[in-house]
């Protein structure tokens, strides 16, 4: 593609993710537009961390994310549906037995 | 079963069973997710809805913008600033959860510049004294509160998440405004007046800013079902006249409504009829300030487009260069 195509072309679509203190992950805010990594660093600031929303920022080319399928009956979250004994709850201990 | 899947079940069974799996998703009050499958009038209000407010706070930076330069303090302009900084935040974010619908921002910009989208009528009348901002403040934001805070619980996830952000920053917003207004009351003869004569242009445009009148919403039931909207424009209306009397009283202005009284028995005040047919007339583009209010836009629009063209060209030569000391 040709330098005057991309100038045509809208900037780039960004996933914006935000830690807002020590000791939090990351978690999506939204998106934005920017032209290029840094640019979206910057806006990112600007429309997410106005108030001290954040100490960290991570921005990701939107068309760079995988994602799961939509359908919630897709069986690609079956193996984790049938094993309850995954769960502590699934195991009955006596009441008398401490800390456990 | 049928699934969406499913190659083998007729298209007809297929788009049934998604959506009363949409349907049941709505009634369980949880929230639609920008890849779950969704009715197509439901995808074609969030889009018309959220386009709208996204262009509302974009042009809602000009009246206020207007009194950056001319600010009475630097405390003013520092506060009018941040205050059309949040607006265009506001704007951004609401983008933002349009874009999950599949649509693009320059699209909605360019529907915004043709006339096709509608931004809230409320943006078409003049700032003409320094009052003005803090009544915009008071009004303006104070109905825009009673409107987006039953939002923050919209069925639509990012739409419901970008309310929650703004709604925080609104509530800074309306306290400015009143704050303003309660230190010009403090002052001068003048400057009550002043405030009296803002209060007395705002009321009925501030009133319009919930919709029609509920026998003349036609979209409204739809959206309610769908649990887009939670509230009757006629509900929140009165919600917000009932929150604003007393507020009235307290900064000693009189509300321009002869009709207005407590009303013991409904527990709520009764207040005259805005003149609808004004609404009509300002949606449609006949207001005080529509015309002004394009032009501006449209004119930011293509000053800005060499500033979206130079970042594009830079961003273009960095990649090229990167990719260059890569190879070599």
């Amino acid at each position: 593609m040709s330098d005057t195509q991309n100038e045509k072309r809208e900037w780039p679509l960004y996933e914006v993710f935000v830690r807002g203190k020590r000791g939090l992950n990351h978690v999506h805010v939204g998106s934005l537009h920017a032209a290029d990594d840094q640019m979206a660093l910057t806006h990112a600031r600007d429309l997410y961390t106005r108030r001290n929303e954040g100490v960290s920022i991570w921005v990701v080319r939107s068309e760079h994310i995988a994602a799961s399928t939509r359908d919630e009956k897709d069986p690609f979250f079956a193996p984790s549906a049938d094993k309850v004994y995954r769960h502590p709850t699934f195991y009955d201990i006596p009441d008398d037995v401490p800390h456990i | 079963m049928s699934t969406a899947h499913a190659a083998a079940s007729p298209d007809s069974d297929a788009v049934q069973e998604l959506e009363s799996q949409f349907d049941a998703t709505i009634a369980r009050d949880q929230r639609i997710e920008p890849r779950d499958w969704m009715p197509e009038g439901y995808r074609k209000t969030l889009v018309r809805q959220i386009a709208q407010h996204a262009h509302s706070e974009i042009i809602g930076m000009q009246p206020e913008g207007e009194w950056i330069t001319r600010a009475p303090s630097l405390r003013r302009k520092s506060i009018l600033f941040a205050k059309v900084q949040d607006e265009a935040g506001h704007g951004l974010y609401l983008y933002s959860a349009a874009e999950t619908l599949g649509i693009d921002r320059a699209e909605l910009t360019q529907r915004l510049l043709e006339g096709r989208q509608k931004y809230s009528s409320i943006f078409n009348y003049p700032t003409p004294s320094f009052a003005d901002v803090g009544v915009i403040g008071w009004f303006v934001d104070g109905a825009a509160i009673c409107n987006q805070v039953p939002l923050c619980r919209s069925s639509y996830g990012p739409y419901a998440r970008a309310m929650v952000r703004i709604c925080k920053e609104e509530s800074f917003h309306q306290r400015q405004g009143y704050e303003l207004l309660l230190t010009m009351m403090r002052g001068t003869r003048e400057q009550r007046e002043m405030v009296q004569d803002a209060v007395d242009r705002w009321w009925w445009a501030s009133l319009m800013m919930f919709g029609p009148p509920d026998d003349d919403s036609p979209n409204s039931a739809q959206s309610m079902a769908w649990k887009i909207k939670r509230h009757s424009n006629d509900e929140l209306r009165q919600r917000f006249v009932d929150m604003t009397v007393p507020q009235a009283a307290k900064l000693g202005v009189t509300l321009p409504d002869p009709e207005l009284r407590w009303n013991e028995e409904r527990g709520h005040h009764d207040y005259g009829t805005p003149d609808y047919s004004e609404l009509k007339r300002v949606i449609s583009g006949d207001g005080p300030c529509n015309a002004e209010r394009m032009e501006r836009r449209r004119a930011a629009h293509e000053e800005g487009a060499w500033v979206r063209e130079a970042a594009s060209a830079h961003a273009a030569k960095q990649a090229a260069r990167a990719r260059a000391e890569a190879a070599a």
